[in-house]
């Protein structure tokens, strides 16, 4: 019980770390700065694996563990509603999910950055910022409040800002970095609002003070807080309309992306839908939309990513991509397959970071997939490892891809929930998602080579980048296995196991009492392999290699045929220049003709010009009085004095 | 908690503000005299922070949130300045912003 009484160690390892090596990191060798970097988030998961095991000692009616460390926040104990926070952390089966995902893929990610940064400048700085973030991260999956939950949140977009930034003399990265902040603070704007809603509604802010009071609020409160909650995940998670930030994010170091950008902060906005889940389950209107946001961000990106060229930014519409199939998820109700596919999408998708950033690392910065190929040989661990990453993204049976995204698209298509159109967005999503995974892997790793080879000293990457490669690949394929005896009638484990967290959004017939063990195991296991996201996930492969192995000259003459859609897709469907259009340059417009000429020049200026003109003006022609000559000033004199006499006479009228 | 007096609090705030005030006059670093400003500001609330706690109301927190934001809109105004004033002036020193002067 000692750690799940202090919790709080396993956030306060990270933080240490990142003062440590942030305070005296400069006069440290790369050595010393590991041992703390990489220490600290190991001790971390050890700290966190060891909760979690006394975790599962637990009575059920003991969860959600929630301990409060001091009251943080205090206010109006006089009024009659008082505003009450408490430094709290909570753990129950959904924070035993993030927890073990991010301490344990965080602690490869810091591996391997130590390999991947090795020749950077700024060492103990990036270790500094990847620390702290490691911090805010786990306060935010452990916060037991929706403000502690919104520290974090907040921490994570700060370390996110600062490690897009990470290259801080290149103006795109330092572009992408204040892009990034800016546009999730829109979202962050509406979550604020929501938190706020959330106060004013309930009185309090609490998880397990909110979630018993929901049954006694109105639908239309609670689908106006969820909207604005679910804002504050569009932002965050990089949904339709926000998303632009995360390709631009993509200027951060690799692991940064694969660890930031992929694995765990853009997943915090799923995170919190799921664990806001009693409030959405009553708002059907707010699911819906949560829904349609993720299934058309869905499609949207995956069409974007078939076309790009920069292995990084593929992945990055992949993550986009990814992230709405957790959202549609949660927004048919099935929080536990979009947590399910959170999980197995932070290994796949961290590792196919990892791996491209083994990529890059090994063509010498080059980062264009047009000028890589026939790479398979000469890096062999990455190129299996990030094979078995694509097998997995791609949903081939047997990976853990295929679990998680079967799982969501299957209760989309017979769910509580169900939605046709959701479902058909997100089997499309699922062909497009096979065959761009697929065209990267064969632009990189097939055909002949298309870099001067005298010039590119291609290389395996170093022990400290290629062992959490492997690491990974081992949960790309294992990780989904939770679900596995679904296939043949069993229970899903990762589904039973969150089943309390989301016990209060189950429909009342439960799903389990339906006759499907009508079934025998060998047929439902057929039923589960012939099923549509299979069937265009290989679908997707073939087409792939068609078109870049067997006829490499499709893909061009297509791109000429239909050259309009493809500039379209090139161009990322011109979203960032529709918003410099619409929203840019307006405010760029109105501060400059309105607020700079007009109100600064003209009004501000204009007053203190004014004032300094009248005080001249007046003074200038007041001097004038004064002219020295004594008889002008017997001719005021009386002047004054007749003045005098007629006001007191003529306009008050003494005479009378 | 409660156990630490209120004058405690306002002893602090107070000695923050004198830090402040001083800072503010003696200092030639811009971005010093800037800290001195939000030091200052900070010490108020602290106060209105020590008040609200001891009566127990809610209208001292408020006045800090409002107070949180102006000095955020500020900060954005001052730095934008001395930005401009390090790209044109070369200084950072306000003893050499004399332009103004006679």
């Amino acid at each position: 019980m000692f750690l799940l009484t202090h919790l709080w160690i396993i956030l306060a390892l990270p933080l240490l770390g990142s003062a440590i090596n942030g305070l005296f990191g400069k006069a440290f060798s790369k050595l010393l700065v590991n041992t703390f970097a990489v220490g600290s988030v190991a001790l971390s998961f050890v700290a966190a694996a060891e909760a979690v095991r006394e975790f599962f000692l637990l009575a059920p009616s003991q969860i959600p563990f929630v301990k409060s460390y001091f009251t943080w926040l205090m206010g109006g104990e006089a009024t009659a509603h008082p505003f009450r926070v408490d430094f709290a952390l909570q753990i129950d089966q959904l924070t035993v999910v993030m927890l073990m995902v991010v301490t344990f893929v965080g602690m490869l990610i810091h591996i391997y950055s130590t390999g991947y940064m090795a020749h950077e400048d700024g060492y103990y700085r990036f270790f500094c910022y990847l620390n702290l973030f490691m911090f805010f991260m786990l306060t935010l999956v452990t916060g037991a409040n929706l403000i502690v939950m919104f520290v974090g949140w907040e921490g994570v977009g700060l370390c996110s800002y600062l490690l897009i930034g990470f290259y801080f003399l290149k103006k795109s990265a330092v572009d992408a970095g204040k892009k990034a902040f800016i546009v999730t603070r829109i979202g962050d704007f509406g979550f604020t609002v929501g938190i706020l809603m959330v106060f004013a509604t309930f009185g309090t802010v609490t998880f397990g003070e909110i979630f018993p009071q929901v049954g006694s609020i109105s639908t239309p409160v609670l689908t106006t807080i969820c909207l604005l909650l679910f804002t504050g995940a569009i932002g965050k998670s990089a949904q339709l309309p926000l998303y632009v930030w995360l390709p631009d994010a993509m200027e951060g170091p690799t692991p940064v992306s694969a660890l930031i950008h992929a694995a765990t902060m853009v997943t915090a906005g799923v995170y919190m839908v799921a664990r806001m889940n009693p409030l959405f389950s009553r708002a059907p209107v707010a699911m819906l939309v949560v829904g349609i946001v993720g299934a058309i961000t869905v499609f949207y990106s995956a069409t974007i990513g078939l076309v790009q060229t920069d292995i990084k930014k593929v992945l990055a519409y992949s993550t986009v991509s990814q992230l709405g199939y957790m959202f549609l998820a949660c927004g048919v109700g099935a929080y536990a397959s979009g947590i399910f596919h959170l999980m197995t999408h932070a290994f796949f998708k961290g590792l196919l970071f990892l791996a491209a950033g083994s990529v890059i690392h090994a063509m010498g910065g080059e980062q264009d997939m047009m000028k890589m190929g026939g790479l398979r040989k000469k890096i062999p661990v990455t190129y299996w490892t990030m094979l078995i990453a694509t097998l997995a993204i791609a949903g081939i049976p047997g990976f853990a891809g295929y679990f998680s995204k079967d799982a969501i698209l299957e209760a989309a298509q017979s769910g509580p929930h169900a939605n046709l159109i959701l479902w058909l967005l997100g089997v499309a999503g699922a062909l497009l998602t096979s065959f761009y995974m697929f065209r990267l892997v064969f632009l990189t790793f097939f055909g002949a080579p298309r870099y001067d080879e005298h010039k590119v000293h291609v290389h395996e990457s170093p022990k400290n980048m290629t062992v959490p490669l492997i690491i990974l690949a081992f949960l790309s394929i294992f990780g989904g296995w939770f679900a596995a005896p679904k296939l043949i009638g069993g229970t899903d484990y990762f589904e039973s196991f969150l089943a309390p967290v989301f016990a209060s959004s189950a429909p009342i017939a439960d799903m389990a009492a339906e006759p499907t063990e009508a079934l025998t195991p060998a047929m439902s296991l057929l039923h589960a392999l012939v099923s549509w996201p299979v069937a265009v996930g290989i679908l997707g492969l073939l087409v792939a290699w068609y078109f870049y192995i067997k006829r490499p000259d499709i893909p061009k003459k297509m791109a000429q045929s239909a050259h309009g859609l493809y500039l379209l897709l090139l161009n990322k469907y011109y979203v960032d220049e529709i918003y410099a259009a619409l929203i840019v340059r307006p405010l760029l417009w109105i501060s400059t003709n309105v607020l700079w000429h007009v109100v600064d020049e003209g009004a501000i200026d204009g007053v203190v010009n004014g004032t300094a003109t009248v005080a001249r003006g007046s003074g200038s022609e007041l001097r004038k009085i004064q002219s020295g000559n004594l008889r002008s000033y017997a001719a005021w004199v009386i002047l004054g004095a007749v003045g005098f006499t007629a006001l007191l006479f003529g306009l008050l009228g003494v005479a009378h | 908690m409660s156990a630490i007096p209120i004058s405690w609090y306002l002893v602090l705030s107070a000695v923050l503000f004198g830090l402040g005030v001083v800072a503010f006059v003696f200092k030639r670093h811009i971005i010093t005299i800037f800290m001195s400003i939000e030091l200052m500001l900070n010490a108020v609330n602290l106060a209105f922070v020590a008040f609200a706690r001891a009566r127990g109301a809610l209208d001292g927190l408020v006045f800090v949130f409002f107070v949180i934001v102006v000095a955020a809109a500020e900060s954005a105004v001052g730095l934008a300045i001395v930005i401009m004033l390090a790209q044109n002036r070369q200084s950072m020193n306000v003893e050499r912003e004399n332009l103004l002067k006679l």
